[in-house]
């Protein structure tokens, strides 16, 4: 069952084309990729999502009802640009952002701290902002984004200003928050986090809709049948490392075999930032 | 409701901040002693004056007898060179020294005063003076004109302005200066509320856009809700501080009164009933002040407090939706004046008209600026304590109750695309661009 939604959504910006008949299914307790080059119109599109601008044409579904107001406390969302106030506690601040998704002031009281000691962060609760380092900051604001349990969370750039210890935090909460029902709309430049984290894809380029999927067929859909493989020659030599395009991997195989051991034979898979980069190319060609 | 949470927000972090509080608790202390100071002073001024021994060598002979001596000035007529004079005065025998050369009448006097250390302004006042009378005296008499005629045909004229109204029984007194002084201070109350509040509304609005925290908010309530909690919560801490303001001053000032001898404490009662006494004698005098009376009597406070309720919200509403829509369309705070100042001048305006509305509170030109919203709530002000028709007030509160409405509708439109617009150089042409998205 589909969690949210998209249907033929457009909207345009004066005579500017934004978004051009979009549409997306995204399955329940999944996490789906929103790809696409700076001002392809992922920005808009999730402020569409978030209710902060309204679609020209088409409509949003969520749990297959239409978007309305009170679907702000089901969703979860953390901005690519993000702040906080500086001169504010990071305590009451973080109250004051859960009381805005409709929390009362004592659940959010406790959930927060509970958050808080999970992130190694529970010393910072009366600390003002600006006493807080970047990845400190980005933390508390992970944490508002989720402390609403809601059931749809967007994440734009989730892992920027993180160092590699935080993002593997950050990235298994993502997948945890995932396991426990959440359905996760992700929008990144990381290609490696995307194959890494995403069931399904979708790439816009100018407001366009050019590819959509489930990360492994859209890899299958674009192989160049290309191989790795890895043989021990019969005359004794070092073992030796070959990548051959071939039609026909069985006779591929029959051939190796017939000039030594065979060690390894992997088909090679595009990459999905190979994948990105050919297809906006060329889509930016047309 | 959000916009209570956000209202809480805007309300308590303003009302915790260091500056809030100094200032709230500062100012009335200043502002008390501006009461007391002069009060102070007064009551002590004899212990801030030295005792001067004045010697006069009087070359004329008439003004034998005539310096008085005071609590702080003794007066010695001599008889001695000036030379030695000035030696006694050098070696601190005296320390002044009054030199009045022989004259005629006819001529005019010069007097000189010597002295080590400067001659107190009040001791070379009261030697004018007392010169000045006492020459005038002789003139009158060597004339063969009795001074006491002279004194009898002194006249003090006040002409009585006094205000009919349809009703025959309702005429009001009225003493110009006293309403204009009333109406200025009002005025100029709500002209830096505006400003100082209103600045601070596009300060906040400019802080969420800078610190990129406006997304995750506006994800979560309406920005339409975001900018008026903003600006009802400010609004709050404005009244918080006005409250506070009249209270602080007022318990300063009644428990200093408590510590300072009661009678001399009253700088304006006391001394005010003093001065009355003292000049009872002259009749005109007295006309003057029972008018002043008369017509603090007959100011409609009532009125005059529920206009300036009236008029402060309205303005400041209207004023900080315009400057919330300006905070929301820059990047930064520099690049706020050309959007700024257009929306000052229409303040400026009515200030600057301030002598012209006064003079003539009925004219048309007071009439349009105090109808006009962007100015009424300035130029109303300063013509309410002179009695404005209520057919006036009423359309004037009612246009500037609308436009602010329409208004905060416009600005929450200009706000909602411009707190997502960054980096951008916007002109006057794009927000009117905004306004129909």
């Amino acid at each position: 069952m589909n969690y949210l939604e998209i249907n033929h959504v457009s909207k345009s910006y004066g005579t500017k084309q934004v978004l051009n008949d979009i549409s997306i299914k995204v399955p329940e307790k999944s996490i789906y990729g929103l790809l696409g080059p700076n001002g392809a119109g992922k920005t808009t599109l999730i402020r569409i999502l978030n209710q902060i601008t309204m679609p020209d044409s088409g409509e949003v579904l969520l749990n297959g009802k239409p978007l309305n107001p009170n679907d702000i406390a089901n969703i979860g969302y953390l901005p690519e640009e993000r702040g906080l106030y500086k001169k504010m506690k990071v305590g009451e601040q973080a109250i004051y952002l859960a009381q805005l998704k409709g929390m009362s002031r004592r659940d959010a009281d406790k959930k927060l701290r509970h958050w808080f000691i999970k992130f190694g962060i529970a010393n910072w609760w009366d600390k003002k902002v600006e006493e807080l380092s970047k990845g400190m900051q980005q933390k508390v604001q992970f944490i508002v984004t989720v402390i609403h349990e809601p059931k749809l969370l967007i994440f734009d750039e989730p892992f920027s200003g993180f160092d590699p210890i935080n993002v593997n935090l950050l990235k298994n909460e993502i997948l945890e928050l995932r396991d426990k029902g959440a359905t996760i709309l992700f929008s990144t430049h990381n290609m490696a986090s995307v194959e890494e984290l995403c069931d399904n894809i979708m790439l816009i380029n100018k407001g366009e809709k050019i590819l959509e999927g489930s990360v492994r067929d859209i890899k299958q859909q674009y192989k160049n049948h290309s191989y790795d493989i890895v043989y021990r020659p019969n005359d004794g030599g070092e073992e030796t490392h070959i990548t051959v395009s071939s039609e026909n991997p069985n006779e591929l195989i029959r051939d190796i075999i017939d000039k030594g051991e065979l060690v390894s034979f992997n088909e090679i898979l595009p990459s999905m930032n190979e994948i990105f980069i050919n297809l906006v190319s060329s889509s930016n060609n047309k | 409701m959000k916009i209570g949470i956000i209202i809480e927000r805007e309300y308590l972090t303003r009302v915790k901040k260091r500056s809030f509080l100094i200032l709230t608790f500062l100012a009335p202390i200043f502002f008390a002693a501006l009461m007391f100071l002069p009060a102070i002073l007064m009551l002590n001024s004899e212990k801030f004056d030295e005792k001067k021994t004045i010697a006069v060598r009087d070359e004329s002979a008439l003004f034998v007898g005539k310096f008085k001596d005071t609590d702080v000035n003794t007066f010695i007529y001599i008889e001695d060179d000036i030379a030695d004079a000035k030696n006694l005065v050098r070696e601190g025998v005296y320390d002044g020294l009054l030199h009045i050369p022989g004259t005629s009448l006819n001529l005019p006097v010069n007097a000189e005063i010597y002295s080590m250390k400067q001659i107190p302004m009040t001791l070379s006042e009261y030697i004018n003076s007392t010169m000045k009378t006492v020459i005038e005296h002789q003139k009158l008499l060597a004339s063969g004109i009795d001074p006491a005629i002279v004194k009898a045909a002194n006249t003090t004229i006040h002409v009585q302005s006094i205000r009919m109204s349809e009703d025959e029984n309702v005429e009001k007194k009225s003493f110009s200066e006293f309403e204009f002084f009333l109406g200025l201070v009002l005025a100029m109350v709500i002209y830096f509320v505006i400003f100082i509040f209103g600045g601070q509304v596009m300060r906040g609005v400019i802080e969420e856009k800078t610190n990129r925290i406006i997304e995750v908010i506006i994800s979560s309530v309406k920005p339409f809700e975001l900018m008026m909690g903003k600006i009802i919560g400010i609004a709050l801490v404005g009244l918080t501080q006005f409250l506070l303001w009249g209270i602080l001053t007022l318990g300063i000032y009644f428990a200093v009164s408590s510590f300072l001898p009661t009678q001399d404490v009253f700088p304006t009662g006391t001394l005010m009933t003093e001065q009355i006494t003292e000049t009872a004698a002259n009749t005109d005098t007295q006309e003057i002040l029972t008018t002043v009376f008369d017509v603090i009597n007959s100011i409609n406070f009532k009125t005059i407090l529920w206009c300036f309720l009236f008029y402060f919200i309205g303005g400041y509403f209207l004023y900080s939706a315009m400057f919330a829509a300006i905070g929301s369309a820059v990047d930064n705070e520099t690049d706020t004046q050309q959007f700024a100042t257009p929306i000052s001048l229409m303040l400026v305006i009515p200030m600057v008209c301030s002598t012209i509305i006064a003079n003539a509170p009925d004219s048309s030109i007071s009439i349009w600026l105090s109808m006009i919203p962007f100015t009424s709530p300035v130029a109303m002000m300063l013509r309410i304590p002179f009695g404005v028709p209520i057919w006036q007030v009423a359309t004037s509160v009612a246009l500037l109750f609308v436009t602010f409405i329409v208004f905060t509708w416009l600005a929450s439109k200009v706000y909602r695309t411009g707190i997502l617009m960054y980096g951008k150089k916007v002109s006057w042409k794009e927000i009117f661009k905004w306004i129909k998205y």
